[in-house]
């Protein structure tokens, strides 16, 4: 593509790095009070006001609470800077380890179910907008309708309820490791990843044909029909691409929802990623775990949203010149 | 035959007819100017000739032939091959007729690629021929540009570089000035007329604008609520209207209000030494942000009853210019004065009509309340029985009625709201107004209209204007005092008559030459 | 066709809006009343609906539950237009300045918070409770309207008559009361419905993981929880609650498609 290096890309993609740093340390810092300076004392919260004064005090010790909250912060971000997420106070290994595990399974998941929902989404709205007011349009409307109405933990009950219990096609829920191979790991995130894709496709769908309608009415697709474009050739090589910016944001924004839907769905399937583990630390009131993974849920949407803010500079000229 | 024949073309709508009988001819080498206010169908005949038309309007009679094809016993896909190879079309908005996000060498060679079936090197040599040919050379203009970078005129020559890239036998320009400066208008209608007498092909040149007409056209055909109502040689139809319509179009097009007596007053609003700048781009990721001047020391007096006409190009500072006037914009030198007290002190006493009638009402408000919302300007609201009272002088001030103060805006016609927006400015009485391309979005004869209303509203209530527009034509009718502004400066001032005759700077000189002018046919000859 | 969208959503939803109001005069069975011999059952002419593994009326819980979902939902609106709607104005009102900067990038940032990362955060610290729930959606909503807001808001500045009220001496407060909001209250209302039938399913996903409702409170989310071991033996436990909530989603859901028709076709609401 022309003119591509410019002095005005390069200040766009540093502003967008400023903003991805500024961004990071303003939820990393939101996140450490609402942990550990709201409450009061997390020794307490952790352990429980039942707990024998002189525990709290080694737990006080252990986590060094005796030093100012500032200090104790940089320590955090410090840390995790260099991959030390810290100690879990339940399980005694260090976090990173931990975290480490689940996102082979945590990832995956979240970047099956957004290839699958924009496999789907992509041609349905395609298909719905170039239909628009007839009755294949009026199908897809009515599918994203329900679509989005659906509840994804309730949808992956019914498939487990149909194709695990009464075919039999799937296990139930669990996770056999990748260290048997990859197919069998595959095949336990299957159900799961269509659970999660589903509903989001059906939304992803509703943005594309809205997107692509919107851009059919610009005067460009008439200049191109001028042109002697047929209206397939005018979709495909002017629409499609215009109507994608705003069909990004929505893609971005989703990441969000699979990483967020994911911990829910896992909930269902007993996949031990992510999900799982904040909700046992939650439960166990291991504070360290539930901050090391909120933490690491927001720096991946956050850098998602810094990643599709760079798609929009490849699609749109006009960003790179600004 | 060659060139391209329309017989008896009839298209129907959702809620009735849109076209009637229309049937005109256009030659090789000709070109043929369709003409008519807004509603009159000239750009849904355009539409319809492509097979275009926009969903839920259909064709039901009439015959369309191309070189002896005709264009309606083709199939869909067969008509793909006519556009854009046999066909050509223009459109009016040069800022969004190109794809944002390909480059000028990518729809060029679109055009060649999909008619001429030729690999792409061959495309893109011949693309930068074309576009050359269309006045954007290689040197400046590589194909590698992107829309945004170019300017509005750029664009509509990018836009008839892939229109004509096939040597169409018919070209369809709808509008293709209308959106730009009139400098860049006479370049563009040059060069259309230079490539009809290359290419010998014929030109369907769509225009509201009867002195484009006059210049441009060989034959002309006047439509009106979707039929034609007269056609001719252009200069027979000008010198000679055969319809009353024709007629009327005409003396409109020309009108010049009754000039209200000139009157010598005290100097009313004093602007001194005005600059305003904006913050622009940084420089280098945390360099200083350079400043845009957009007003650079501009000073200008009115004086009491003076009506004075602001003529510029689009980006010239007009526009900041008249905000800081009406006080909406802070400046960073200088002074605006009125009757000596600064303008924030003393708004009441200025007041404004925007060009867009549709954009400037509140649509949820019913006109009473449109028209007194100035009230809010006042140290105590008059009450209800005074306010009602005033709204009602100002309504029948405008030509309206009490009676439709209690009517919603949408009720209204574009020329009606142009004088609701005139009855909101004289509710508080004001010594000034002004009109910020208060009729360029109005049909010719509602233009006229409105122009008599402002002229007998100066003479009976002493009313100054500051009257802002890039039409010479409207200033020249209506104005003492004309100023000229140019990249934020007042290139060059005085009495409108003498200006125009005998312009002084070399960019008025250039302005004057540019805008088209209809002709005063029993006294000239007709000129290239 | 049209007409038809909105009233199948309003009679959707409104047939769950009066089953929750209902529940307060009267419920089939009480909702605590647990009868295990009786546990399990399929639908008969006592139990319409059938019973759940403790024997409890499923009837009678979900019409408890529509009062809770729609409770939080309501609320989660509430709290989400009443901060976002005046950010959003403001925003737009100060388009460009440091204002507007101030709060988009606080919008950027409460993004990057989903409902459920929030409700993870304070039920961390202050345990699981509906009232958390409520707070979470509600925070998650902010953002989406003052984006939302001040999207509507922008064109409308550039329009010639907030010029007008300008000149007649208005100030950016009045007229964002004025002017801008009447102009954009059926964007508002759209966004609205769509908001609430989205608060319904995070409700009833906090509360299918536990950070919802506390028992004894009925929600069709916790009903969905505790079905889940159920569901070979007794499918309609897990199928009831879930076709109440995708019901009355889709009822919402039709309901601001019809709304938005018969408002202004060309509203610009997000989806996410």
């Amino acid at each position: 593509m022309g003119g591509g290096a410019r002095p005005t890309m390069m200040r766009y993609l540093l502003r967008r790095t400023a903003i991805l740093i500024a961004s990071l340390a303003v939820a990393s810092v939101l996140i450490f009070a609402v942990i550990e300076i709201v409450p009061g004392d997390p020794a307490t919260t952790m352990l429980g006001i039942n707990a024998r004064p002189d525990t709290v005090a080694a737990l006080r010790e252990e986590l060094g609470l005796g030093r100012s909250a500032p200090v104790r912060y940089l320590d955090w971000v410090g840390g995790m800077l260099r991959g030390d997420f810290g100690t879990s106070y339940t399980y005694r290994t260090p976090v990173a380890g931990m975290i480490a595990d689940r996102l082979w399974v945590s990832l995956p998941l979240a970047l099956i179910a957004l290839a699958l929902s924009t496999a789907i989404a992509f041609p349905a709205g395609i298909y719905a907008a170039a239909r628009r007011g007839r009755a294949g349009d009026a199908g897809v409307t009515l599918a994203t309708q329900a679509g989005i109405a659906v509840p994804n933990f309730w949808f992956a009950m019914i498939l487990v309820l149909v194709f695990s219990i009464n075919l039999g096609w799937f296990g139930a829920g669990g996770f056999p490791g990748w260290g048997a191979g990859p197919w069998p790991a595959l095949k336990a995130l299957v159900l799961p990843a269509v659970a999660l894709a589903l509903p989001q496709a059906a939304i992803l769908t509703r943005v594309m044909r809205s997107a692509l309608i919107e851009t059919l009415g610009e005067d460009y697709i008439r200049t191109a029909r001028a042109k002697g474009l047929t209206r397939g050739q005018a979709i495909r090589r002017h629409a499609l691409r215009n109507a994608l910016i705003p069909v990004l944001t929505i893609l971005g924004l989703q990441f969000a929802f699979l990483l967020a839907g994911g911990i829910i769905i896992e909930q269902v399937f007993y996949l031990p990623g992510l999900g799982r583990l904040i909700f046992q630390a939650i439960s166990a009131r291991d504070l360290i775990v539930v901050e090391s993974v909120v933490m690491l849920l927001v720096f991946a949407v956050i850098l998602v949203n810094f990643l599709v803010d760079l798609a929009y500079a490849a699609v749109d000229p006009r960003l790179r010149a600004r | 035959m060659s060139g391209l024949a329309v017989e008896g073309l009839c298209v129907e709508g959702p809620a009735g007819p849109i076209l009637q009988d229309v049937s005109f001819a256009v030659g090789p080498g000709e070109i043929v100017a369709l003409t008519g206010e807004s509603g009159s169908g000239k750009s849904m005949t355009a539409l319809s000739l492509m097979r275009l038309l926009p969903e839920g309007l259909q064709q039901k009679a009439g015959r369309v032939t191309l070189g002896g094809t005709d264009l309606g016993a083709l199939t869909e896909r067969q008509m793909c091959r006519v556009r854009g190879a046999r066909i050509g079309m223009v459109f009016q908005e040069p800022m969004t007729a190109l794809n944002p996000v390909q480059t000028i060498g990518a729809q060029v060679t679109e055009t060649l690629r999909l008619h001429a079936g030729v690999r792409r090197d061959e495309a893109e040599a011949k693309a930068r021929d074309m576009l050359a040919r269309v006045g954007l050379p290689e040197e400046r203009f590589p194909l590698t540009r992107y829309p945004h970078e170019l300017s509005g005129g750029q664009r509509q020559r990018v836009v008839i570089a892939l229109a004509i890239c096939q040597r169409p036998e018919v070209l369809i320009a709808d509008e293709p000035t209308t959106a730009l400066d009139v400098t860049t208008q006479a370049q563009i209608l040059d060069l259309l007329r230079a490539l009809v007498a290359e290419f010998g092909m014929g030109l369907i040149l769509i225009t509201h604008d009867l002195a484009v007409v006059a210049g441009m056209a060989d034959r002309l055909v006047v439509m009106k609520d979707g039929g034609v109502v007269e056609q001719g040689a252009t200069a027979e139809v000008l010198r000679t209207p055969r319809e009353g319509y024709t007629r009327a179009l005409l003396a409109a097009s020309s009108h010049r209000p009754a000039a209200p007596p000139a009157r010598q007053g005290t100097p009313l609003l004093q602007v001194r030494d005005v600059v305003r700048t904006y913050p622009g781009a940084r420089a280098g990721l945390f360099g200083a942000r350079r400043p845009v001047t957009a007003v650079d020391g501009v000073s200008l007096t009115i004086g009491q009853g003076e009506r004075v006409g602001l003529v510029g190009e689009s980006g010239c500072g007009k526009s900041t210019l008249t905000r800081a006037i009406l006080g909406l914009e802070p400046v960073q030198a200088g002074s605006i004065a009125l009757d000596g007290q600064p303008v924030e002190a003393v708004r009441g006493r200025i007041q404004v009509v925007f060009q867009d009638p549709y954009g400037s009402f509140n649509p949820r408000h019913r006109v009473r309340r449109l028209v007194s919302e100035p009230f809010h300007l006042l140290p105590r609201r008059p009450g209800t029985r005074e306010g009602a009272a005033r709204v009602a002088e100002a309504l029948e001030a405008v030509g309206l009625r009490a009676s439709d103060s209690g009517r919603y805006i949408h009720e209204f016609s574009g020329g009606q709201r142009q004088r609701i927006a005139m009855a909101r400015a004289l509710i508080l009485r004001p010594d000034l107004i002004v009109l910020d391309e208060a009729v360029s979005a109005l049909d010719v004869s509602v233009r006229a209209r409105i122009l008599d209303l402002l002229s007998d509203l100066s003479a009976r209530l002493g009313l100054a204007y500051l009257f802002i527009s890039h039409d010479l034509a409207v200033v020249r009718g209506v104005t003492e005092r004309v100023l000229v502004m140019k990249a934020g400066r007042i290139v060059e001032e005085g009495a409108t008559e003498a200006v125009f005759a005998a312009p002084r700077h070399p960019y008025t000189a250039e302005l004057i030459a540019a805008a088209p002018v209809l002709p005063d046919w029993t006294a000239r000859e007709e000129s290239a | 066709m049209r007409g038809g969208r909105f009233i199948a959503g309003a009679v959707l939803f409104g047939l769950f809006a009066g089953l929750a109001l209902l529940s307060f005069l009267w419920t089939p069975h009480s909702v605590e009343a647990m009868d295990i011999p009786a546990k399990l059952q399929g639908p008969s002419a006592a139990h319409w609906l059938g019973t759940d593994h403790f024997g409890r009326d499923i009837l009678s819980m979900v019409m408890v539950g529509a009062r809770t979902s729609i409770a939080v939902a309501i609320v989660a609106v509430g709290i989400g237009m009443g901060f976002g709607v005046p950010l959003g104005l403001a925003a737009a009102a100060y388009a460009g300045g440091w204002i507007d900067e101030i709060i988009m990038r606080g919008n950027d940032l409460a993004f990057a918070f989903p409902a459920l990362v929030i409700a993870i955060l304070i039920t961390a610290v202050f345990g699981p409770s509906a009232v958390n729930a409520i707070l979470a959606i509600g925070i998650f909503n902010i953002p989406v309207f003052a984006r939302i807001t001040r999207g509507g808001a922008l064109p409308l500045w550039r329009r010639e008559f907030i010029l007008a009220a300008r000149v007649a001496g208005k100030g950016r407060a009045r007229i964002s009361a004025e002017h801008i909001l009447p102009n954009i209250a059926a964007l508002l209302i759209v966004q609205g419905t769509i908001q609430f039938s989205l608060g319904i399913l995070a409700e009833a996903a906090l509360s299918y993981v536990g950070l919802g409702a506390q028992p004894p409170v009925p929600s069709w989310g916790r009903m969905l929880a505790d079905a889940q071991t159920l569901v070979a033996l007794a499918p309609h436990v897990a199928l009831i609650p879930g076709f109440a909530i995708v019901l009355t989603v889709l009822g919402l859901n039709l309901l601001g498609d019809g709304l938005r028709d018969a408002l202004d076709p060309r509203l610009r609401v997000v989806r996410a």
